[in-house]
């Protein structure tokens, strides 16, 4: 498990890495994580065009601090060797493998990270990875996968392939996603790693975003893949906590401080038991409050 | 390095140049097309020059037509477009990114 599995991580946005205008503005829209894509979004003919504008662009662009993701080819395809080592070079925080099937898919990937942190002296270690989990088999090997390597980060549902592998298509309610969503949703958090849902490809249907996005925040997703800009705004209202959720988790956290300085490690507040994983709750509510530009950096409101 | 083919990379979107090489006799030419020529143009004009040197082509036609492409741009197309031109798109030249 890689070392920050506390950072938000609520919107993952893709940016078709051969597009320069969306790759030079991708910091301004305000996502946890940028996507850089090689893969789908290129055509054949375009790859190293790709690979090099990728580069170029994160060497000299500002992303406003979100986490820098980049999508390679898959590992079968003659671009992937090269991918991976421009994309160490460059100092990418970390790289998504497509269409993950075994926990070996990620070592071999992690083999080729580590050579190219060695051949381009990079610290050993640096470079993260992530796992898109795109067919039945790579939701079964799911657990296996999200324990593959102290690099992983997380593991991302992609339904389009999923569906299409399970002889179904996507249907409005998701059911046809339940099993996948449960299994990626678990390894990941058995793994000490952050889950990332599906896209959500219709834009004209925003009553089904919406839907879409109250669910998987319901069920313990750290936030979701994503095809458009506008659609951040949208899932960060979802991870919004509320007013009441705040005061709570201010409660919390003060009691235990209170508690803390008096020897103790567990209190009652309001009759209730505040124990670890009350306070870890509360602990995100507040980081959540802080990204939503609701409470400062010490916990207090922020006035409108 | 000898420019093998003449050889064409980027778009004429949007943020994007488009760098067309081929072979020259005359050092590096350039023909520039751009709306900012007035401001810019010396600039795209030496980041396509030092690519094509750190690339260590001193001989080759440059037609470039910018549609308001940032410096980090200018570059990744020329060295795509050379790259292109050389035959040496498997092994890129790690050193000139």
């Amino acid at each position: 498990m890689a070392e920050n599995s506390e950072r938000l991580r609520r919107t993952m946005m893709f940016v078709p890495g051969n597009n320069p205008a969306m790759v030079k503005d991708a910091g301004i829209y305000g996502a946890d994580s940028i996507m850089f894509d090689l893969e789908d979004s290129v055509s054949l003919a375009e790859k190293d065009a790709a690979r090099v504008l990728v580069y170029e662009s994160l060497q000299t662009q500002d992303y406003e601090g979100a986490e820098l993701v980049v999508r390679v080819n898959g590992i079968d395809t003659p671009y992937y060797h090269n991918d991976v080592r421009a994309m160490v070079k460059a100092g990418i925080e970390v790289v998504r493998l497509p269409k993950v099937e075994s926990a070996k898919m990620i070592q071999d990937l992690v083999k080729d990270v580590e050579a190219a942190e060695k051949e381009f002296g990079r610290e050993v270690g640096s470079t993260h990875v992530m796992a898109a989990i795109e067919s039945a088999k790579g939701v079964l090997n799911a657990p296996a996968i999200a324990a593959s390597s102290d690099r992983m980060i997380g593991l991302a549902l992609s339904a389009e392939d999923y569906t299409t592998d399970m002889k179904t298509h996507r249907y409005p309610d998701g059911a046809e996603l339940e099993f996948a969503r449960n299994m990626v949703l678990h390894s990941a958090r058995a793994a000490g790693i952050a889950a990332f849902d599906t896209v959500f490809t219709n834009m004209d249907d925003t009553d089904g975003f919406y839907r879409e996005t109250r669910y998987i925040h319901q069920l313990g997703f750290d936030g979701k893949s994503l095809v458009n800009p506008r659609q951040i705004k949208m899932v960060n209202s979802v991870y919004e906590p509320t007013a009441k959720e705040i005061a709570n988790a201010r409660n919390v956290i003060n009691a235990i401080k209170e508690a803390k300085l008096k020897g103790s490690g567990v209190i009652s507040m309001n009759g209730q038991m505040v124990d670890r994983p009350v306070v870890m709750r509360a602990q995100r509510v507040m980081r959540l409050a802080q990204a939503s530009h609701l409470v400062d950096e010490e916990g207090n409101d922020i006035e409108e | 390095m000898e420019i093998k083919q003449t050889a064409l990379a980027g778009t004429l979107e949007s943020s994007d140049i488009q760098i067309m090489l081929s072979k020259g006799t005359d050092g590096i030419q350039i023909t520039l097309d751009s709306a900012v020529e007035k401001q810019f143009g010396d600039q795209i004009r030496a980041v396509i020059t030092q690519t094509l040197q750190a690339l260590k082509i001193t001989a080759a036609n440059v037609k470039a037509v910018d549609k308001g492409a940032l410096d980090c741009v200018v570059k990744a197309r020329t060295i795509a477009a050379a790259q292109r031109a050389l035959g040496t798109t498997d092994q890129p030249a790690w050193e000139v990114f």
